[in-house]
């Protein structure tokens, strides 16, 4: 049973299609990256699954519940970190914390004191004096101190500092390891890429890729730089070979996965001195489906 | 680059931002002088009706107190008397208001930062709101003295009549530039500018009810706690009396002043900061926080308390002066016929007694709006959003702040209520005796309270973009329904529409059940409709 199962999900704003049949599964016990720029409907996703915005058409379910009608009850069980924190200007830190534990029903005094322990927070400074990264660690703090199944965390590090980013690392996998599954909306590639089991990929509403990332790699091109001792030809007729450069005496392509083998049954008969081949980084798959929109048509 | 780069862009900016408040404001000011002109020249049309009225202001303390002073018994006199308040009133507080929202408001939301980025200079944010708002203060008290001017009066004392406005409108921005430059929080530097206008308020009042009658014997001359006060010095420039036109360098130099302490200030602080320092807070919450209605009363109660005591202070004040209304009475037919028809005829005292509680639970609306649009500003900062992914529902927090704005308001109603009762009595005998009876009389008010609220709920449910707006603009509507409907004469149909125009005018009427059933049939009508609408409608930024 999915923690979080989406299908053909549709949410229009107006006249604006926010989210255009999309599709997502959380699976129990996983981190599961949320990838996309700023306005492919990530928010609106998991505004949806709060049950804060109402879905126009498409099936959802969390934790076994409907995310509109259960809204409540499954509150009770998830956590959520919202990407850009606004709190109470008159409240403390600590009461902040203190009072979104206790409206989600409880918390672990002793996560409370080790993760503010942990993330360096003063609780005793009014919110309106804490600077963007520190009030997103207040809803960390708050969610994380809670022992719930389910973290929805969007975009929760947006202001923190590398020492901090390493201090949630750790603390999404701890989540994990006792058992919690993680929605991570987020456009930290590295973050992604150190956290999480499988990746979505949404753009304009929909999901393009979906899968573990060694899924995902498998699906890209991997670059292959070759020296060779005898003049290399003939490898931009081969199937499956793309953007072959010749750089310094060596030659750079990209090859798709299924056609590796043939390539390297090619390369064999001019000589291979040095050859290096790595596979597609989580910033290549990502700009590949929005490649176009960085570089204005391109050519991938 | 100077200290002043950018201003002119940033003022058109402002005036961009603000162009249907600003319009509102300018365009708002003449109509409402011309309509009350129009109306005072209808109820005093000769010297003989002008001389009681003279008369009434020279001799009551209530008068004085509330209208003013009074230069002589032409007709403009009796105009400034009769509309100075209100509209000296609206000045300073849209002033201020103004000032803040382009300075310190700026700041907390972090756009000064991102101004102060470009290429602006260190002065520009405060120069151009201070334009902005000293255009908008000359632009109003124009048009004010060319629709004074349209109603047939004199045009000298028309032009000292409107200086007098925009004058306390240009004191109060320089009031707002510094107030802005001392609270951190927008809302703070609004309190602190809204309170310099209540202490004003105050010193006017006790200058003028210390006041002695003056030369001729149809002016009356205030004592010196008048001078102290920006909102008496609009009155001493006596307009249509002998104008004394250079008590306008007053609010100029007040002004000139708050702007050099302002650059000042302005000059030594980093952005953001303020010179009243944050405190620190716990680090736990206590235990009383810790549910709905605990965080309520936390985000309320500063404001209630406020609210509190400008309602006791004005609650004895009025109860005080009331002792004054017979006095006052048997001197002046048309005055007993004003405050007749505000309470609605009977005994003068019970009559009276009845407008100021009319009076009070209008203000008191104003905490009901304040207070239930809260919840739209939480949504629109996205902190609501937050809150509802707790396991709070919808339902259990609009019905905790429906919940909350009704019983502060039946604080405050209460409060009026035996803090009149025991200003009447303390002079009049029997104190308790009258605040039990005026605490009666004032809850029965409460009914057109929850269709306040009722109203500001629906609102919020169904057009949340537009609710705070909306909220105000009814409020407003209701007060110049109940202060000047009467006065202008209009038909029984348009008045119904303000629930105040319902409750029963007690004590200077019988108390009855059905329009209070019916008020609050509407309101629980209305409540119902917000919070069905809210429940099933998307969150909105």
């Amino acid at each position: 049973m999915s923690v979080i199962s989406i299908d053909n999900l549709v949410k229009t704003f107006g006249s604006v299609r926010a989210l255009d049949g999309l599709d997502l599964r959380v699976e129990p016990g996983e981190v599961h990256g949320f990838l996309g720029p700023n306005g492919a409907g990530k928010s609106t996703t998991i505004r949806i699954l709060l049950g804060l915005l109402r879905r126009d058409s498409g099936q959802v379910r969390v934790l076994d519940g409907d995310p509109w009608r259960d809204a409540v009850a499954l509150h009770r069980r998830l956590a959520y970190v919202p990407g850009d924190v606004n709190l109470w200007p008159n409240l403390s830190g600590g009461e902040a914390i203190d009072l979104f534990g206790a409206l989600r029903g409880g918390l672990d005094e002793r996560r409370r004191d080790e993760l503010l322990r942990r993330f360096d927070l003063d609780p005793t400074k009014k919110c309106r004096t804490y600077s963007k990264g520190n009030r997103q660690k207040v809803a960390i703090v708050a969610a994380f101190a809670s022992d719930v199944e389910l973290y929805v965390l969007d975009e929760p590090t947006s202001g923190l500092d590398p020492l901090m980013e390493a201090v949630f690392q750790e603390e999404v996998r701890q989540l994990t390891r006792a058992g919690a599954s993680v929605l991570l909306s987020s456009h930290v590639l590295a973050e992604v890429e150190a956290l999480c089991d499988r990746v979505s990929i949404i753009r304009e509403g929909r999901i393009v890729e979906s899968g573990t990332l060694a899924e995902l790699r498998h699906l890209a091109r991997t670059t292959v730089t070759v020296e060779t001792v005898r003049p290399l030809t003939g490898v931009t007729d081969l199937p499956g070979v793309h953007e072959v450069r010749a750089v310094d005496g060596r030659v750079r392509l990209e090859v798709e996965p299924a056609h590796l083998d043939t390539l390297l049954g090619h390369l064999v008969r001019f000589q291979v001195r040095a050859l290096t081949s790595a596979p597609p980084t989580l910033e290549e798959l990502f700009l590949r489906h929005y490649g176009d929109t960085v570089n204005g048509g391109g050519d991938r | 680059m100077s200290t002043f780069t950018g201003t002119g862009r940033l003022a058109r900016l402002a005036v961009r931002r603000d162009r249907i408040r600003l319009g509102i404001w300018v365009l708002g000011t003449p109509l409402i002088g011309y309509a009350l002109a129009e109306s005072v020249a209808g109820l005093y049309p000769d010297e003989q009706t002008r001389l009681g009225y003279a008369e009434t202001v020279i001799t009551s303390v209530v008068a004085r107190a509330f209208n003013g002073p009074i230069a002589s018994t032409e007709l403009g006199a009796v105009v400034v008397t009769e509309s100075y308040l209100t509209l000296a009133l609206l000045a300073a507080l849209l002033s201020t208001f103004a000032v803040i929202r382009h300075t310190r408001q700026n700041e907390e939301t972090g756009r000064a930062e991102l101004l102060g980025a470009a290429p602006v200079g260190r002065y520009a944010l405060l120069t151009a709101a201070l334009v902005v708002v000293v255009g908008a203060n000359l632009m109003a008290a124009a048009l004010l003295a060319l629709a004074l001017v349209g109603t047939g009066l004199p045009v000298a004392g028309s032009v000292a009549a409107a200086a007098a406005i925009g004058g306390v409108g240009v004191a109060f921005t320089g009031v707002a530039a510094v107030t802005a430059q001392l609270s951190v929080t927008s809302r703070g530097a609004n309190a602190l500018a809204a309170a310099t206008v209540g202490v004003a308020f105050l010193l006017r009042a006790a200058g003028d009810v210390l006041g002695e009658r003056g030369a001729g014997g149809t002016r009356l001359d205030s004592a010196w706690p008048s001078w102290l006060s920006p909102l008496g010095w609009g009155t001493q420039i006596r307009a249509f009396g002998a104008e004394r036109w250079w008590v306008l360098a007053l609010p100029l130099a007040l002004l000139v002043a708050g702007i050099a302490v302002a650059y000042l200030l302005a000059e030594r602080r980093d952005v953001g900061a303020g010179l009243l320092a944050a405190r620190r807070g716990p680090a736990r919450a206590a235990a009383g926080l810790l549910s709905p209605a605990g965080l309520t009363w936390r985000l309320h109660r500063g404001a209630l308390a406020g609210w509190a005591v400008a309602v006791g202070v004005l609650g004895l004040a009025m109860g005080v002066a009331g002792n004054e209304v017979d006095a006052m009475i048997a001197e002046n037919p048309q005055a007993a016929e004003v405050i007749a028809q505000l309470g609605g005829g009977a005994e003068l005292v019970d009559a009276y007694l009845a407008a100021m509680l009319g009076l009070f639970a209008l203000t008191i609306g104003a905490y009901v709006v304040q207070a239930l649009l809260r919840t739209r500003n939480d949504e629109s900062d996205g902190i609501l959003e937050a809150l509802l992914a707790t396991a709070v529902s919808r339902t259990r927090w609009l019905g905790t702040q429906v919940l909350g704005a009704i019983l502060g308001a039946s604080a405050l109603v209460l409060l009026a209520g035996v803090t009149t009762g025991l200003g009447y009595g303390a002079a009049a005998g029997d104190p308790i005796g009258w605040a039990v009876e005026l605490a009666g009389a004032a809850l029965l008010r409460l009914p057109a309270l929850l269709v306040v609220a009722g109203v500001v709920t629906a609102l919020f449910g169904v057009l949340p973009r537009w609710s705070v707006a909306l909220s105000w603009t009814l409020l407003i509507a209701f007060l110049l329904l109940g202060q000047l409907g009467p006065v202008l004469d209009l038909p029984q149909a348009v008045l119904d529409l303000s629930p105040y125009t319902h409750v029963p005018s007690v004590p200077a009427t019988d108390p009855t059940l059905l329009p209070l059933l019916t008020l609050t049939a509407a309101a629980a009508a209305l409540l119902t409709l917000g919070l069905v609408t809210y429940r099933r409608r998307d969150l909105t930024v």
